[in-house]
């Protein structure tokens, strides 16, 4: 993986640089808002992404839309790069710093701003945390659907900007299907406002494209967001299977039976073993596959298609099943997938999550292609899956210190993305691409289809300031993108009726 | 006389497409026609029909994933998805009786216009069922986005940027959709009487419950009474509707929840689906509540509960007939045709609170002379002009169908 090359020109300016975003963003009685020391500097490196790592020239925490547009504004004129970061938990290298980049923070954006009931909505600065906007409106019996397994940390902004998921997904969709509105800084200090608590927008749909653009067309100041009532009863159930193929035969059939569930995921015994060492969540260890499936609604409904899924499941041959009873036992059931990789980082020194996509029936032959794979490569491989939505998360375990394991845990990576999209799927289901995916790009999307994706990054970022080398393999000139291809007069179409 | 160009393949429209670019001429691009009354009139050297292109191409409905060619007709796809007690979620509107056709479109069509209906309130619209597509762009190049699996982050959604772009941007040869399955069963839940903001209060208070409603609507008394169910019709007052769906014991009990929630406010009744599913078709396809052919028809979107305000605003300038889907958020108006002022009226009264409003069906010299699409603030326009150039440079598809500067 290669970034594009640091321009010295720029790194020599870095005095001037410093000074102007002083002046914007002046400090305060709590220090500094622009970070220039290295030990200061240290704390921004990397993402959840560690394996790569930069120092950044230079950053800067601004407070303001107003401190955010200056600082585009000069940064455009200056030819200035900018790469923003949230929380930094991006697991695809998308906040990685460049060498001569201003890092942009937004941790303080923070305050919620508006909680408005009547219309089911929260507008809120970028900086706060997922897990904040659920809890800001507990009390009245709300929340924010959407919940990465990092909702602790990630900010809203960084979900928007990855178009981030979670296990509730599958019943109450992405980030994307529950973002209401953005304020939004473009690179020539713009500001400009995307939807709001109307539900539709009109004209193109630019709130859609910018969800999941991963901080390459503008940055995000200000989110409103849909919020949900909170379902009167939510059970989990334990389904163990002795096959990996009859816990997807289960999805299959919960599915195919019109039952939607809350959360549906699915554990490999690997992942079952390290979860339940961590956390003893009481999962069955001879069970080959574990599923979670979570059911929510009225009590009555609950009820109901907890029966039709224990029908189903009995049908199948599943040889462990269990209820949760009560709220306590409900977290427990989850407390191991929630906490998967953390607990696979204690049976490894190091593992590396990758996050394709497969439509769920290739099952079967991905996790037997990926056991041979994982004996080829000699790497152990533990799986969690969002199994409802054919998500998978091999999480390939390896030690950094020995020579060559990195590089063979990247080629086993590699290897399993590029068999996502051979069966039908995609590089990455929720984290992103970032500097991670990037390369590998050319295999879901020909060169045409990489270059319209390009063209409308120039259409916000002319000059392509704004996250540079992330998401794309080959960095073009927007002047020579925009160019229109003629043909040589040939193509005439004499075949067509016409009339 | 126009041409009427029917490529049989995506390499004839590639070819078409082409040909345009290299003879300076411009295309616009038709499926079934349904709909393309809506926005600016268009003047183009040849029509780009893409009603031959049909069939659908993939449907595996324990996946919940549906490809068609972009020329399938809506009666088609229907079809398939009721043998299999699946459909689109977003109950995509037939606006055949709005219009004066006799078809209800083709799937390219629906997804180019981001066509929902009542239950875009809680399953989203057209847009976010839409997982990924093939098109040709103005440039004359064959591109795709997306894919067939919901969860999929990988380069930038330009799927959001074709759902809604009125066949500006491409040519969609082919389309990717989310389908999910029928619910059990269906309800719906009635509330007589009240004012537009009393009722848009109560919409919005059953909304902030714990019963997973997805549709809700509020007739005026005018409108009422225009329905074919007499439940509807025959009260002689306003009408308050939410509809909720799912597997028959839960219905059972939010429905009597929302019942006993409501009780104070008004006299209260139930429907069950047959005339549930009638009812909700009314409201979705318009027609039959603003039936006058004749008058101008806006489509207003607000913050729910800004709803009543809008309208009153713009009821004490300008007659006309409304009702309100979406908890109040959205709004269809209709006005006389020759009612003068109504766009400035009408957007005045939107910009005050937040949203947009569309002029859905008008003569084609109103639709020539006021804009159809909510007029935009300069950086957005400049913004929007950036993104269609990137796709059309040339300005060979449907030019001016959505703004007047890209004619
Ligand atoms: C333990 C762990 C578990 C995780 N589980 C999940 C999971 O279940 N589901 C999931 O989807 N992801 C998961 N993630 C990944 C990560 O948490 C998400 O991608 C998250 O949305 C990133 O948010 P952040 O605030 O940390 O963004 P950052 O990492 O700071 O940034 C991510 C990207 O967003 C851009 N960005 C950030 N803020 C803005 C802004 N305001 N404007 C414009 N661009 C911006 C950055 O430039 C960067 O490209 C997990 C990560 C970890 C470490």
């Amino acid at each position: 993986m290669q970034m594009p090359e640091p321009d010295a020109a720029i790194i020599a300016k870095r005095p001037e640089i410093i000074d102007q975003l002083n002046r914007i963003v002046p400090g305060g009685p709590f220090g500094a808002n622009v970070i220039t020391d290295p030990d200061g500097l240290r704390a921004y490196e990397c993402d959840g992404l560690s394996a790569y790592r930069q120092l950044p020239m230079v950053v800067v925490l601004p407070e303001t839309t107003a401190q955010v547009s200056e600082i585009l504004k000069y940064c455009d004129d200056a030819g200035v790069k900018v790469v923003a970061r949230g929380a930094g938990t991006s697991l695809s290298g998308g906040a990685l710093p460049l060498a001569d980049g201003v890092m942009l923070g937004l941790g303080k954006f923070n305050k919620v701003l508006d909680i408005d009931y009547a219309n089911r909505a929260v507008v809120t600065q970028p900086g706060v945390t997922n897990l904040a906007i659920s809890e800001a409106v507990a009390d009245h019996g709300f929340y924010y659907a959407p919940d990465p397994s990092s909702q602790i940390a990630c900010s809203i902004g960084g979900n928007i900007a990855e178009n981030s998921g979670g296990v509730h997904c599958l019943k109450y969709g992405l980030t994307t299907n529950n973002v209401l509105g953005v304020e939004m800084v473009l690179i020539n200090g713009d500001v400009i406002r995307l939807g709001g608590k109307h539900l539709e927008s009109e004209g193109y749909d630019l709130l859609g494209l910018v969800t999941g653009s991963e901080g390459l067309l503008g940055i995000i100041t200000e989110v409103t967001v849909r919020i949900l009532r909170q379902p009167d009863t939510a059970r989990a159930m334990l389904i163990g299977f002795d096959s990996a193929v009859l816990a997807g035969d289960c999805v299959a059939a919960i599915i195919g039976a019109g039952i939607i569930p809350g959360g549906m995921e699915m554990m490999d015994k690997p992942a079952i073993h390290a979860t339940e060492e961590f956390v003893q969540a009481g999962y069955p260890l001879d069970a080959e596959a574990l599923l979670i499936v979570e059911l929510d609604g009225p009590k009555a409904e609950v009820d109901h298609l907890i029966d039709r899924v224990q029908g189903i499941a009995a049908d199948l041959g599943a040889g462990y099943f269990r209820v949760s009873e009560n709220e306590a036992e409900r977290e427990k059931f989850w407390a191991g997938r929630k906490n998967a990789f953390p607990a696979v980082g204690r049976i490894t020194p190091d593992y590396y999550c990758m996050d394709g996509t497969i439509p769920r029936a290739r099952l079967p032959e991905v996790l037997k292609r990926m056991d041979e794979m994982s004996k080829k490569y000699e790497l152990r491989v533990a799986n969690v899956f969002h199994a409802g939505d054919g998500n998978l998360h091999p999480l390939i375990m390896y030690d950094a210190n020995v020579p060559g394991e990195l590089e063979r845990a990247e080629d086993f990576g590699a290897d399993i993305l590029k068999l996502c999209v051979e069966v039908g799927g995609v590089l990455s289901g929720e984290h992103g691409v970032g500097v991670e995916k990037r390369d590998l790009m050319g295999t879901m999307f020909t060169e045409e289809d990489l270059n319209q994706q390009q063209r409308v990054k120039c259409a916000f970022d002319p000059d392509s300031l704004l996250n540079p080398g992330k998401v794309f393999p080959t960095l073009h000139n927007c002047a020579e993108l925009g160019r229109v291809h003629v043909h040589d007069g040939q193509t005439r179409f004499p075949d067509i009726p016409r009339f | 006389m126009t041409d009427r160009l029917l490529p049989q393949t995506k390499k004839d429209v590639l070819d078409i497409i082409r040909a345009a670019i290299e003879d300076k001429q411009t295309l616009e691009i038709i499926g079934a026609g349904s709909k393309c009354d809506w926005g600016r009139p268009v003047n183009s050297a040849a029509l780009l029909d893409l009603t031959k292109l049909t069939g659908i191409m993939l449907y595996e409905p324990a996946e919940l994933v549906l490809s068609a060619a972009a020329g399938t007709s809506m009666m088609e796809i229907q079809q398939a998805l009721a043998e299999e007690n699946q459909q689109l979620a977003f109950e995509p509107p037939d606006f055949s009786l709005l219009y004066g056709g006799n078809n209800s479109g083709t799937l390219g069509g629906t997804i180019a216009a981001n066509l929902s209906g009542s239950k875009r309130l809680q399953a989203g619209a057209a847009r976010d069922h839409f997982l990924g597509f093939e098109a040709v762009s103005g440039r004359g190049e064959q591109f795709k986005s997306g894919g067939r699996v919901v969860k999929n982050v990988t380069g930038f959604d330009l799927s959001k940027l074709l759902a809604g772009s009125f066949g500006t941007l491409a040519a969609m040869t082919s389309v990717t959709v989310k389908v999910l399955p029928k619910p059990d069963k269906t309800r719906t839940v009635l509330l007589y009487g009240l004012e537009d903001d009393a009722a848009i209060k109560a919409l919005s208070k059953a909304l902030q419950g714990p019963f997973e409603i997805n549709s809700a609507a509020h007739l005026p008394a005018n409108i009422a009474v225009r329905s074919s169910l007499s439940y509807v019709a025959s009260s002689g007052g306003s009408v308050a509707a939410v509809r909720v769906q799912g597997p028959g014991p839960s219905v059972e009990v939010r429905c009597r929840a929302i019942r006993a929630l409501w009780q104070a406010s008004g006299d209260v009744d139930e429907l069950h689906g047959h005339n549930s599913d009638i009812l909700w078709q009314e409201v979705r396809d318009i027609a039959n509540f603003l039936s006058n052919a004749e008058d101008q028809i806006w489509r207003l979107s607000v913050p729910p509960s800004a709803g009543a305000g809008v309208v009153a605003a713009i009821a004490s300038q300008l007659d006309g007939e409304f009702y309100y889907d979406w908890g109040g958020g959205l709004i269809w108006l209709a006005v006389a045709a020759n009612a003068g002022n109504s766009a400035t009226i009408i957007r005045q009264a939107v910009d005050n609170s937040s949203g947009h409003a569309t002029l859905v069906r008008a003569s084609a010299e109103l639709r020539s002379n006021v804009d159809v699409f909510h007029p935009q603030p300069a950086e957005l326009a400049r913004l929007s002009r950036n993104i269609k150039s990137s796709f059309d440079p040339a300005g060979v598809l449907n030019p001016g169908k959505m703004y007047k500067a890209d004619g």
